[in-house]
């Protein structure tokens, strides 16, 4: 296995795990921005050199730049599928809380309804 | 609708376990006046209010948890006598049944909380047999079971699916049970204030077991028959959705 391909699964993995496990919250948030600031230098240096990326991509073994670049993307965009999926997460929980509070306030009390239902019968 | 239940409820506490084990069921506990039952709810406003009916010719306490139905279903079931809890938007059956279960824990009298689905494949026998398991066993959780005898038809398809459900259940719970995805339970009132469910649409029932499992409760299996109609199949998951089931529960 070439050394880049155990990078770049090592780094898919990791990119997994720590969005996975960090509980949404500041720090995530700015590994997040972080992750994306790095990854638009990148691209941008690769458009005013795409000579530079290849070479880098030869030093570490990898054919061409555009697959490099490839990589990172592939690795990028998974971050931000499980990210996006666990704000989704959060986000449903909330609504979730919310909802149910609301309904619970709003329903005959379990006292009453016990009243009126022993009363019917 | 409430003719088959003739004595006035008993206002205190249901007697012991095997207090007098030859009086009849319904005369021994009243229309269960410590027991609420659980109905999630969405869209099934044509079998609802028969449901709550036969329900309520053995339970007194019925609350329906109107998931944000489209339809009439809440207002019918109201009819049909239960206290209708609702969702005002649809959140899934889980997040139903822990509105449920939390409504009825607001009821310091409730002993046990029993779940049963709307669409009208459990039956009230099966139910009521299973609460006054609880009470005489001392347990907190009753599962039912449609694989503990052969009544329940299944197609092999379905059947494969819900065994391989159950297997992923074993080893992930470390609760063994028959059958993993069944809508009938009856919970003590402790069982039912140690769930907290997360999982808001179908990765529930795994999820209930867990809670069940690490609460270090008393629990058992009961054999019970879920009837298969035309209605009840239109309505169910697709199998594909299983597929659902599984990733969130591994996901979280």
């Amino acid at each position: 296995m070439l050394f880049i391909q155990v990078v770049l699964i090592v780094a898919v993995l990791c990119v997994g795990a720590v969005l996975v496990r960090s509980t949404a919250g500041e720090r995530h948030q700015a590994v997040r921005r972080i992750l994306l600031g790095v990854l638009v230098v990148l691209a941008v240096a690769s458009i005013l050199a795409p000579g530079a990326v290849t070479v880098v991509a030869r030093a570490v073994g990898v054919g061409r730049g555009t697959d490099l670049l490839l990589y990172g993307l592939v690795v990028a965009f998974l971050g931000a599928l499980v990210s996006a999926y666990r704000r989704q997460r959060s986000l449903e929980s909330r609504l979730t809380q919310l909802t149910r509070r609301l309904a619970l306030d709003e329903a005959e009390p379990p006292a009453l309804a016990r009243a009126r239902h022993e009363e019917a019968s | 609708m409430m003719g088959a239940v003739t004595s006035t409820p008993h206002r205190a506490e249901q007697g012991a376990p095997g207090e007098d084990p030859r009086a009849p069921a319904a005369a021994r506990a009243g229309g269960h006046p410590g027991t609420w039952v659980v109905v999630p709810l969405y869209r099934e406003a044509a079998v609802v209010a028969d449901v709550v009916a036969e329900l309520r010719t053995r339970f007194l306490h019925v609350v329906c948890v109107d998931d944000g139905s489209p339809d009439s279903s809440a207002a019918l079931a109201e009819a049909a006598g239960a206290t209708v809890v609702r969702h005002g938007v649809n959140l899934g059956q889980g997040a139903a049944l822990q509105t449920g279960i939390e409504y009825a824990l607001r009821d310091e009298r409730m002993r046990s909380v029993v779940t049963f689905d709307a669409d009208g494949q459990h039956r009230v026998e099966d139910a009521e047999a299973m609460v006054q398991r609880l009470e005489a066993e001392q347990l907190d959780a009753v599962f039912g079971s449609r694989f503990l005898d052969r009544r329940t038809e299944l197609d092999r398809l379905r059947r494969a699916v819900l065994r391989a459900a159950t297997v992923y259940n074993n080893a992930t719970t470390g609760v063994r049970l028959t059958d993993a995805h069944n809508g009938l339970r009856v919970l003590s009132r402790r069982a039912a204030s140690c769930l907290r469910l997360r999982h808001d649409r179908m990765a529930h029932a795994t999820e209930l077991v867990l809670q069940v499992g690490r609460a270090d409760l008393r629990w058992a299996e009961h054999p019970v028959l879920v009837r298969y109609t035309d209605y009840s199949r239109s309505k169910g998951q697709s199998l594909l959705n299983s597929v659902n089931i599984l990733v969130e529960t591994i996901l979280g």
